[in-house]
C-alpha cells in the first residue's frame, strides 16, 4: 500500500544501482538507525542492552565476516571462533602493551592481527577445496584454541588463565571495563558495527566482490576469465578474518568483560555458520537476521514457559533449543535455501505489487 | 641448537632407550586408530551412497551408545536392548531419508552438508532430552566384552595390551570384511555401487534412490553403534565424545573420501601419528597437542595428494 515506487524516476545509472533504489526502504533503514542510536538507548534496561543488543550485534559482524567468506567467495570454514579468539587476544596484549592509546584502536587493529592468522591457515585453500578445505579451517580451530589455553604469555601469566578487560575511556567516558554502562557500550558497538556494515556492503557490491561470487560459483571459470584464484581466496580470507577479529575483540571488551579460552571453542564457530545459513549465504543483511535468530530464540525460548506459567527445568528448556535450532536449520534448508534474506527480498517484491500476484 | 637437538633427536633417542615404550605408545595408537576409522567408515559408507558428507556421524555414534546403555538403564536386558537400539537407528535413517534427505534432493553438497550440521543439533537436544546429559557407563561385561589385559614381556619390558582393545579391533575387522562381501557379492550391494557411480544411470535402470539411502544411512547407524559401544567401553558415554569424533574428518580426508580401505589406512597413520607425537614431542610444547595434531598430519598429507591417499582422482572441467 505505502510501498511502491511510482513516480521515483532514476534519472541516472548510479541511482539505477543503488543498494537501496526504493526510497521507502531508505526511509525505513533511517528509522531502523534512528530506533537504534536513540530509542534503545534511551529507554533500553540493562537486560536488553546486555544481553540482547550488545551481543546481537558482535554476534552479527562476525557472521558478517564468515559471510565473506563462506557465502560470498564459497569456502566453508569452520575455524571463525579461533579467529576470534585471536582478535579478542591480540587487542588483549596490545592494550596490555600500550595502555595510553585509545581502545578503538586497538579494537580495530586487532583485527589486523586476526586477519594475519586467518591468512595463514587459508593458505592449504589454493590446493584443496570443499569438504577437504572443512577440515584444514577445523585444523586452525583446534590449534589455536589449544593455544589460547597453553601459551601463557597469551593471558599475561595471570593464575586464572582467563582474560580481563581493564577501564578505558573514550572522551572521559569509560567504555570497557566495570565501570561503563551498557547504553555506552551499546552505542561504541553499534558505531563500529554500521561502520563495518557499511563498508562490507561496499565491498560485496563492488568489483572485489564480484570476483569473489565467480570464484564461488566456479573457481575454474573464473580464473580463465583472468581472476588470480590466489589472490581473491587469499583477500577473502584476510578480509573475512577481519571482521570476526574485531568481533572477537568487541567480545571481550564490550560485551562479556572477561574471557576464558573455552569461549572461543567449536560450538561458537557452529553457531555462527548456523546464522549465516539461517540468515542467507551471500547477504550482509542475512548476517544480521541469521545472528537474530541464533542469538535471541533462546532468549525467548528460555523466557517462555515462565511467560506461559509452564513450569519447565531449564536443562530442558536448554535441550529443547538445541533441537528447534537443528530442526530450524533443516527447515529453512528445504523450504528457502538462501535463507531469510531471499524471504525478506521476496516479501518485499510481492509487498510492491500488492494486491495483484505479479 | 639444544631447541633442534629436542626436536630431532632426543625424542629418537628415547625411542631408541625404551622400545618397549615404543611399542606400547604405537599398540595405543593403533587401537586408537582403528576406532577413528570405524567412525570414519560411517561417513564413507554415506558419502560413496549419496554424496551427502555426514557431519552427524559422530553424533549419531553418540546417540546410539546412549539408547544403548539409557534402554539398559530402564531395565530392558542387554541383548534386547542392542537389538532395540539397531531397531532406533533403523528408524533414525528412515526418518532422515524422509524428512532431510528428500526434500533436498538435487540440492548442492553445500546444503546437505549444512543439514547434517542441523540433525547433529536436533540429535544433541533429543538424545539429552530422553536420556539426560550425564555421562553413563558402557555395558561391557552385559555384552560379554573382555575386560582386564594381556601382558607381553618382550623387548626388554612389559607391554600391556588390553583385552577390550584387541575386541576392538577384531570387531573392526570384522565389519570391513563383512561390508566389503555386502558391497561386492549381495544385490542392494551391487545397487549401492551403481548409486555411487551415477545417480542418474542408476534410477534409469530402475534402482530406487530411497531405499538406498535407507540402507545406507542404517548401515551407518550399525557402525556408529558398533562405534558407540568401543568408544563407550574405553571411556564413559557422553557427549563430550562427539569431540573425538571430529577427528574422524582427518582420518576421512587422509585416505580419501571415497575409500574403505583408505578410511582403514588412515585411521591407522593418523592414530598412531598422534599418540607417538604427543607422547614424543607433546612436552616440547607443553602438551596437549593430540587435540589438533591429527588435523595437521591431513594437512600435510592433502597439500601433496588433494584427494587424499586412497580418494578417487579429482577432474574438473568447465
Amino acid at each position: 500500500m505505502f510501498y511502491r515506487e511510482a513516480g521515483q524516476f532514476k534519472t541516472s545509472y548510479a541511482a539505477d544501482m543503488a543498494i537501496f533504489p526504493i526510497r521507502q526502504d531508505r526511509i525505513g533503514l533511517a528509522l531502523i538507525l534512528l530506533v537504534a542510536f536513540v530509542a534503545i538507548p534511551a529507554t533500553g534496561n540493562a537486560f536488553l542492552l546486555e544481553t540482547m543488543m550488545i551481543p546481537f550485534l558482535i554476534l552479527s559482524l562476525a557472521a558478517i565476516g564468515l559471510n565473506i567468506l563462506t557465502g560470498y567467495t564459497g569456502l566453508l570454514s569452520l575455524g571463525s571462533a579461533g579467529f576470534m579468539g585471536v582478535g579478542a587476544f591480540a587487542c588483549y596484549k596490545l592494550a596490555t602493551y600500550f595502555p595510553h592509546v585509545n581502545i578503538l584502536i586497538w579494537i580495530v587493529v586487532s583485527g589486523v592481527a586476526s586477519s594475519a592468522v586467518g591468512v595463514f591457515f587459508g593458505l592449504p585453500s589454493l590446493r584443496i577445496k570443499g569438504f577437504y578445505l572443512v577440515v584444514a579451517t577445523l585444523a586452525a580451530q583446534f590449534f589455536l584454541d589449544w593455544a589460547f589455553a597453553r601459551v601463557p604469555w597469551l593471558y599475561n601469566y595471570n593464575d586464572s588463565g582467563a582474560i580481563e578487560v581493564s577501564t578505558a575511556t573514550l572522551f572521559g567516558v569509560p567504555v570497557t571495563g566495570p565501570n561503563a554502562t551498557p547504553a555506552t557500550r551499546y552505542l561504541v558497538a553499534l558505531t563500529i558495527v554500521c561502520a563495518m556494515a557499511w563498508i562490507a556492503s561496499n565491498i560485496v557490491h563492488g568489483r572485489i566482490g564480484r570476483m569473489w561470487m565467480a570464484v564461488r560459483d566456479m573457481d575454474i571459470a573464473a580464473e580463465l576469465i583472468g581472476i588470480r584464484l590466489f589472490r581473491a581466496k587469499l583477500l577473502a580470507f584476510a578480509v573475512s578474518s577481519f571482521y570476526i577479529g574485531v568481533a572477537g575483540a568487541m567480545m571481550v571488551f564490550l560485551w562479556l568483560g572477561a574471557a576464558e579460552p573455552e569461549a572461543f571453542n567449536i560450538d561458537l564457530s557452529f553457531q555462527l555458520m548456523f546464522m549465516i545459513i539461517i540468515g542467507g549465504l551471500g547477504s550482509i543483511v542475512g548476517a544480521f537476521f541469521g545472528a537474530a535468530i541464533i542469538h535471541l530464540l533462546p532468549i525467548g525460548l528460555r523466557a517462555l514457559p515462565a511467560a506461559l506459567g509452564l513450569n519447565i527445568a531449564g536443562a530442558t528448556v536448554e535441550q529443547l533449543t538445541f533441537m528447534i535450532t537443528g530442526a530450524l536449520i533443516i527447515i529453512v534448508l528445504i523450504v528457502e535455501p538462501n535463507g531469510l534474506a531471499r524471504l525478506w527480498q521476496t516479501t518485499k517484491r510481492k509487498l510492491r505489487v500488492w494486491p495483484f500476484p505479479y | 641448537m639444544s631447541v633442534l637437538y629436542a626436536i630431532f633427536v632426543d625424542p629418537f633417542a628415547q625411542m631408541a632407550a625404551a622400545p618397549d615404550l615404543l611399542a606400547q605408545t604405537i599398540w595405543e595408537g593403533l587401537v586408537g586408530g582403528v576406532l577413528y576409522a570405524l567412525i570414519a567408515l560411517g561417513f564413507v559408507l554415506i558419502y560413496k551412497a549419496s554424496g551427502v558428507f555426514n557431519f552427524a556421524q559422530g553424533i549419531m555414534m553418540v546417540f546410539a551408545a546412549l539408547t544403548l546403555v539409557g534402554l539398559h538403564e530402564k531395565g530392558v536386558p542387554a541383548w534386547v536392548a542392542l537389538g532395540l537400539t539397531i531397531a532406533a537407528m533403523y528408524a533414525l535413517a528412515l526418518g532422515v531419508e524422509r524428512l532431510v534427505l528428500r526434500p533436498l534432493v538435487n540440492q548442492p553438497d553445500i546444503m546437505l552438508l549444512m543439514a547434517t550440521f542441523g540433525l547433529t543439533y536436533f540429535l544433541i537436544g533429543f538424545g539429552e532430552l530422553v536420556f539426560g546429559g550425564n555421562p553413563k557407563t558402557m555395558i561391557t561385561k552385559e555384552l560379554w566384552l573382555p575386560d582386564g589385559a594381556i601382558d607381553l614381556h618382550i623387548l626388554g619390558g612389559t607391554v600391556t595390551l588390553q583385552k577390550l582393545d584387541i575386541a576392538a579391533a577384531a570387531i573392526a575387522l570384522a565389519m570391513v570384511a563383512g561390508l566389503g562381501f555386502f558391497f561386492q557379492k549381495t544385490r542392494i550391494g551391487r545397487a549401492l555401487r551403481a548409486v555411487a557411480d551415477d545417480h542418474q544411470a542408476a534410477l534409469s535402470v530402475g534402482i530406487s534412490l530411497e531405499q538406498i539411502w535407507v540402507v545406507v544411512w542404517f548401515a551407518a547407524g550399525v557402525v556408529a553403534l558398533a562405534t558407540g559401544i568401543m568408544w563407550g567401553a574405553r571411556s564413559d558415554v557422553s557427549f563430550a565424545l562427539q569431540v573425538v569424533a571430529l577427528k574422524a574428518l582427518p582420518v576421512l580426508i587422509l585416505g580419501g573420501l571415497t575409500s574403505i580401505p583408505g578410511a582403514i589406512v588412515g585411521g591407522l597413520i593418523i592414530g598412531v601419528g598422534e599418540k607417538l607425537g604427543e607422547f614424543y614431542w607433546g612436552p616440547l610444547l607443553g602438551g596437549g597437542i593430540e587435540r589438533w595434531l591429527a588435523y595437521f598430519i591431513a594437512l600435510a598429507f592433502l597439500l601433496f595428494r588433494p584427494q587424499g591417499l586412497f580418494g578417487e582422482r579429482i577432474i574438473e572441467r568447465i
